[in-house]
Formats: C-alpha cells, sequence, structure tokens
C-alpha cells in the first residue's frame, strides 16, 4: 500500500520520515507548483478555498505517482475544512483514482475512531518501534521550527540574504536525512550556526510585523507567494503566528490556545471556526507586544477569516495596531501583492517616525 | 529651472508629469497604456520633451509608481520607485494639506486611503474583484456606444435610477443588458451603474473605514460626474475633485523624486533619449526547481539591462541567458 499525504510548508520532511519509518511505502508529495494548482482548480467546485484546491492538485499529482491511500487531518466544523477528506474522496473516486482517504480526526474530540487509524498506521512495525519514531519526529519538528524562527529573525539584518535562504535550504534538506535525534540536533546546530555566521546590520531597527490566519496559507508559501521571504527581503521581521510544533502541542494534543482565545474575547466571544477567533486573539497580543503591524492572510471565501476580519477595524482601533488582510486566490502574479506589502510598510515606518518624535 | 519627472504606469492609463522646484505642475500628459508600456512610456518622453521646449527646465529627479513601476524605474533610471498608493497620498496631502479621506479609482484597481494629521492611517484596496474600476466603465461605453467622457453627464439626466447588481462586473453586465432589453432609458441604466460601482466600492473596499472629510476623490474614473454625483448622495458630504486629479499618482511621484534627491544633486535619469531607444522585453519560464519562476529580461539596444522574476536569486547577475 503506496501511503501519501498533502503538502504544507517543511511539515512534509516529518510526515514523510514518520510514515516511512513507520513501516510503509511513502509517495513524497512534490512541492506545490503551477501545474498542481491548475490540476486543483480544474476539479474542485469553484468556490471552494484555495487551500482546498492546491491539496486537491497535490493528491492528483501523488495519485499519478502510484499513491494509493492518502492520510490528511479532518476538524469538527464549523469551518468547511472538516469535510475536505470526504469531498476529495469522492473527487479522486469519480476522476477513476480508488483511493483509499485516511482522514484523522482530533484525538479528544474522536478518541476511538483515532485510535483505530492510528493502530492500522503503526501496525506494519508495532508501538515500540512507535516510540523511537515519534521521539525523531518530534526533534525534527522542533528543529524545523528553530531553523525557520532564526530564518524570519536574521532576514531583515543580514546583507546576503540569498546566501542565508540557501543555508536555511542545506538545513531543511540535512534534517530530511537525519535518521537519530543525535542527528537531527547537530544538523540543526551547525545550520543555526552558518546562519548566524554571516554578517548583519546591527545598527538596523526592523519593522516587526505579525502574520496570522488560516493555517494552510500561513503555513506554505506557494499559498502566500511568500509573503515571509518578500517581507524580509523587504526589510521587516516576520513573526508567524503558527508553528507546527506549537500547533501540534496546542490544538491537537490539548483543547488549547486557552490564552490566545482569552486575548480575543473581548471582539469575539466563541469559536466560529478555522483560526478565525485565534486571528482576533493573535492581533490583541501582538499589540500587547508592541508590533508594529499584523497582516492577516486568508483563502478567498474563507468565511472564519471573513468574521474575524470584518472585527479587524474594531481590534485595531481599540489596540492601536495596524492589520491588513490579504485574500488570496489562484492569482500567481506578485506584483498586485508587493504593492500592497510595499505600501503596508510605508504605513507602517511613517506611524513609528510619528510616535517616536513625539 | 529645476524639474522633476513623474511616471505613473498603470494598466489602463500612463500619466506623466513634471513640476518645479515650488510643485507647480508644468507639463502633464495622459497616455493609454495598451498593454505596451514601454512603448508608451517613450511616447510619454517624446511628448513631455516636446512640451519642455524653451522653456528651459533641467529634469533633476524622477519618481515611478503604478503597477509598471520596476519595469519604468529602468527605462527612464528613476531615483525613486514608490507603489502607487503612496505615490497618491502624498499627491492628495500636497493638493487638499487637511485631507483625511483619498478614494481612488484607476483602471483596473480601487483603492481608499485614510490619513489623519497627514499621516496614512489605514488603506484598503480591492483584491479579489474588479468590479466598479475604470475598465468596466470603459467596457461599458464602448459596448454602449457612448464615449466615455459623455457617460457620467448621461448619469445626471436620469429621474429615476434602475437598479443594477454592483457585486461584480460580470454579473452587472447581464444585469444591465436584461433592464435594457426591457426598455429602460439609457440614461437610467448609465445612473444605475454608478449608484452600483459606489456601493461595491464602500462595501468591498471602504468596509469598515472611517471615512472623513475633506474627501478627495482622484484617478481616472473622477472624470465621471455620475459617480462624483453618486459619492457624494451615498456618503453625505461632499467631495473634492482636485485640479489634476487624473495625473495625481505621477505628481505624487515627482513629489516624491524631489523629496529623494533633494540636497543629492545628482540623478539617475537616462535623458530623454530614452524615446529613441530600442528596449526589448522577453521572458522564459526557469525549470530549476518546482517554483517554476517567470522570469522576465529587459535589455536596451540588445544589450541586458535588468532582470527580475526569480525567488532564489540565481538569476539575479545579468549573464546571458540560455
Amino acid at each position: 500500500m503506496k501511503i501519501s499525504f498533502p503538502y504544507m510548508g517543511t511539515s512534509n520532511i516529518v510526515a514523510g520520515y514518520l510514515l516511512e519509518n513507520l513501516g510503509h511505502e511513502v509517495i513524497h508529495p512534490p512541492v506545490p507548483s503551477k501545474r498542481t494548482l491548475s490540476l486543483g482548480v480544474q476539479h474542485a467546485p469553484e468556490f471552494a478555498c484555495l487551500p482546498f484546491k492546491i491539496v486537491l492538485g497535490t493528491y492528483l499529482e501523488v495519485v499519478e505517482m502510484g499513491a494509493e491511500v492518502l492520510i490528511t487531518s479532518g476538524g469538527c466544523g464549523p469551518c468547511r475544512a472538516g469535510y475536505y477528506g470526504e469531498m476529495h474522496k469522492r473527487i479522486l473516486h469519480d476522476l477513476g483514482y480508488p483511493v483509499e482517504m485516511i482522514v484523522m480526526e482530533p484525538p479528544l474530540v474522536e478518541p476511538v475512531d483515532f485510535f483505530k487509524k492510528l493502530h492500522r498506521l503503526v501496525k506494519p512495525k508495532g508501538y515500540f518501534n512507535l516510540i523511537g519514531v515519534v521521539r525523531v519526529a518530534w526533534a525534527k519538528m522542533k528543529a524545523l521550527d528553530d531553523l525557520e524562527r532564526t530564518l524570519h529573525e536574521l532576514r531583515p539584518l543580514v546583507f546576503a540574504k540569498k546566501q542565508l535562504n540557501r543555508i536555511y535550504d542545506e538545513g531543511l534538506e540535512a534534517i530530511r536525512r537525519a535518521n537519530s535525534v543525535k542527528e537531527v540536533v547537530a544538523a540543526r546546530n551547525d545550520t543555526l550556526e552558518a546562519m548566524r555566521s554571516l554578517p548583519v546590520d546591527h545598527d538596523y531597527e526592523p519593522l516587526r510585523i505579525g502574520l496570522i490566519g488560516e493555517i494552510y496559507v500561513v503555513l506554505e508559501p506557494f499559498a502566500n507567494h511568500d509573503i515571509e521571504r518578500i517581507l524580509g527581503e523587504m526589510g521587516a521581521y516576520v513573526h508567524r503566528s503558527i508553528f507546527m510544533a506549537n500547533w501540534l502541542l496546542d490544538n491537537v494534543l490539548a483543547h488549547g490556545e486557552k490564552d490566545v482565545r482569552a486575548a480575543a474575547v473581548p471582539f469575539l466571544n466563541q469559536m466560529v471556526g478555522g483560526h478565525g477567533q485565534n486571528s482576533v486573539g493573535e492581533v490583541v497580543r501582538y499589540a500587547a507586544k508592541g508590533y508594529d503591524g499584523v497582516i492577516q492572510l486568508a483563502p478567498f471565501t474563507c468565511i472564519p477569516e471573513i468574521v474575524a476580519k470584518s472585527i479587524m477595524p474594531a481590534v485595531s482601533k481599540a489596540k492601536g495596531i495596524p492589520v491588513m488582510t490579504l485574500f488570496l486566490d489562484e492569482q500567481t502574479g506578485q506584483a498586485g501583492i508587493e504593492t500592497r506589502l510595499e505600501a503596508f510598510l510605508d504605513l507602517l515606518r511613517q506611524r513609528r517616525r510619528k510616535r517616536e518624535a513625539s | 529651472m529645476q524639474g522633476y519627472l513623474g511616471i505613473d504606469v498603470g494598466s489602463v492609463s500612463t500619466n506623466l508629469v513634471v513640476i518645479d522646484d515650488d510643485c507647480n505642475v508644468l507639463v502633464d500628459v495622459y497616455l493609454r497604456t495598451r498593454g505596451q508600456p514601454i512603448q508608451v512610456v517613450q511616447e510619454g518622453m517624446r511628448q513631455v520633451e516636446e512640451a519642455l521646449k524653451g522653456k528651459n527646465v533641467e529634469i533633476c529627479g524622477v519618481g515611478a509608481t503604478g503597477s509598471a513601476r520596476i519595469l519604468t524605474g529602468v527605462i527612464v533610471g528613476a531615483d525613486t520607485v514608490k507603489n502607487e498608493i503612496t505615490a497618491h497620498a502624498v499627491a492628495a496631502t500636497h493638493m487638499v494639506p487637511d485631507v483625511q479621506t483619498v478614494l481612488e479609482i484607476g483602471g483596473q484597481d480601487s483603492k481608499i486611503i485614510l490619513l489623519r494629521d497627514g499621516i496614512v492611517v489605514d488603506f484598503a484596496m480591492n483584491t479579489v474583484c474588479a468590479a466598479g474600476t475604470g475598465s468596466f466603465l470603459d467596457h461599458q461605453a464602448a459596448r454602449l456606444n457612448i464615449p466615455i467622457e459623455q457617460f457620467g453627464e448621461l448619469a445626471l439626466e436620469s429621474k429615476s435610477p434602475v437598479r443594477i447588481a454592483g457585486r461584480c462586473s460580470v454579473f452587472a453586465e447581464s444585469d444591465m443588458v436584461h433592464k435594457q432589453q426591457m426598455g429602460h432609458p439609457v440614461q437610467d441604466i448609465i445612473a444605475g451603474l454608478c449608484d452600483a460601482l459606489v456601493r461595491n466600492y464602500l462595501n468591498n473596499v471602504g468596509k469598515g473605514k472611517e471615512i472623513l472629510p475633506p474627501v478627495v476623490f482622484q484617478g481616472g474614473v473622477a472624470a465621471n460626474v455620475g459617480i462624483r454625483a453618486a459619492f457624494e448622495r451615498a456618503l453625505g458630504m461632499k467631495i473634492i475633485v482636485p485640479e489634476y486629479f487624473h495625473v495625481m499618482g505621477a505628481i505624487g511621484a515627482a513629489l516624491l523624486a524631489k523629496s529623494a534627491t533633494k540636497g543629492k544633486g545628482d540623478t539617475h535619469f537616462r535623458g530623454f533619449a530614452v524615446s529613441d531607444m530600442e528596449y526589448q522585453a522577453s521572458s522564459f519560464e526557469c525549470h530549476g526547481c518546482p517554483n517554476l519562476c517567470e522570469i522576465v529580461n529587459i535589455s536596451v539596444n540588445g544589450e541586458l539591462l535588468a532582470r527580475w522574476g526569480g525567488r532564489c536569486g540565481k538569476w539575479d547577475t545579468l549573464q546571458k541567458t540560455g
């Protein structure tokens, strides 16, 4: 049984390692490309969101490569993504690909279902093996997050920005290749050291921007025009609200992120699905931490983020922090995004100058 | 006399202005881009040069803005290349110093800019919907066989505008066709369209924004008195349309060029001769990785001048492409 999974940022390194070492034959999904997008758009319902379309495109690419089983995450609404596994399965079946879809529901919501599916995945090599594999996978996840955090921190400051990107990319590959916790830690440390050895501009104080929104478009550079890189190269420090490791800890293994949701309560006191309430709460937190501005990324037609967006003017006014929302769809032209980002940074710079003057 | 050149190359129109040291507009040129940004910039440069003849103006700074600003900046040798939101805000503040709201509707996009105490505090730009922009009005004028210049005046003649769906330009068009086939006079349909566009603009771009006077309305569509009137009705306040509403982006770029070159005494301007040079743009898809970047080459008289479009930097050095 050849198994594959959706591609989302660096998580593919962890998911690929995990499945391979649990004893499965893994079809590694290719990095999403224009072809992925075109395949997805062609076969998806028109008003489905961008993550649905890109993931469908990925599935179509991996079934071409021979995948028979697809594994994905579920969800418990009200965001539509909870149904995406089922929808994808039916579309693939209609297109003549009799794939099996394993939808992992959140363990705290559907514990029996979750452990049944987990058991199937673990069975080939047993539970003793699982412990070792999970330890390495967890180390990889944390290492990948560390690398990315450092990349964001250094990007506005280093002079050789493209060299930094290159070191980072090589670091990802080193972590992908690592086969033990020790190797992961060594790859992580070597990469961090190489990144930190690049000369930086010590006098430069970059604008600090929080990046919030729906998880797929926040984590997958192909879906967001590589916005972190664009902002970093424009000289801004980007802090992303979602990282794999903390997201897993907070949302999958616990009903967590209570502090973010609590911060949202004065403006939005209930779950609206997806990351809607988080988005509102994150803005409050970024404002408290003295960030210059926040950028919200939302797939076009995403209801939770639309709800959050309509609340943003109130949050922005009450907390005194500018928020810009970018709706993302299948456009691949980057000029429009760059114009808006450039104008937003101009706005933040003017604001900071005015604040410093007074 | 010292002059500063501002160039705004948008999707529909290309505007060039020259301002003097006191920020008076000496020359303004408004051309249609027609999908040929390089040629239109060259044509504009020719017209500016012609208009400046005998005036003894020396260009001491050049600014480029608009969606083709990077391309333009390379062709003319700009001292500053700025996004059109900042450029429009700079121009509006210059014309109406206490402005608090700028409504700008251009060919392909529309934006709202909020300013307080001369500083941009918020802005929005249409993201995924082009309804309510100049190209749509152009298209409808052509379809109804009415010169775009008379479009607004016809709207003012209407006594009872019909309701047109403004959510999407495709829906708007079919709604207009249906109403026209029912026998509604063209004036009522056009007036209905103006109302629909303003409604869509305020709901889409202006959503949640605090629109305070003075309100300045600029961009090509500000020429349309029908849209102006619809804005005044919808907002219940007076709308200021500045004298040079149609070239405000270019004025902003010229003002930015003036402050960028202040005290430096030199400019990157390549001279008016650029209008006679042979510029070529070519593009190819890089297959080095799954990003499949679309790389653009700009060359002048056969020599590579600039290249962009790559994510990784592989193409940043200007060597011959394979």
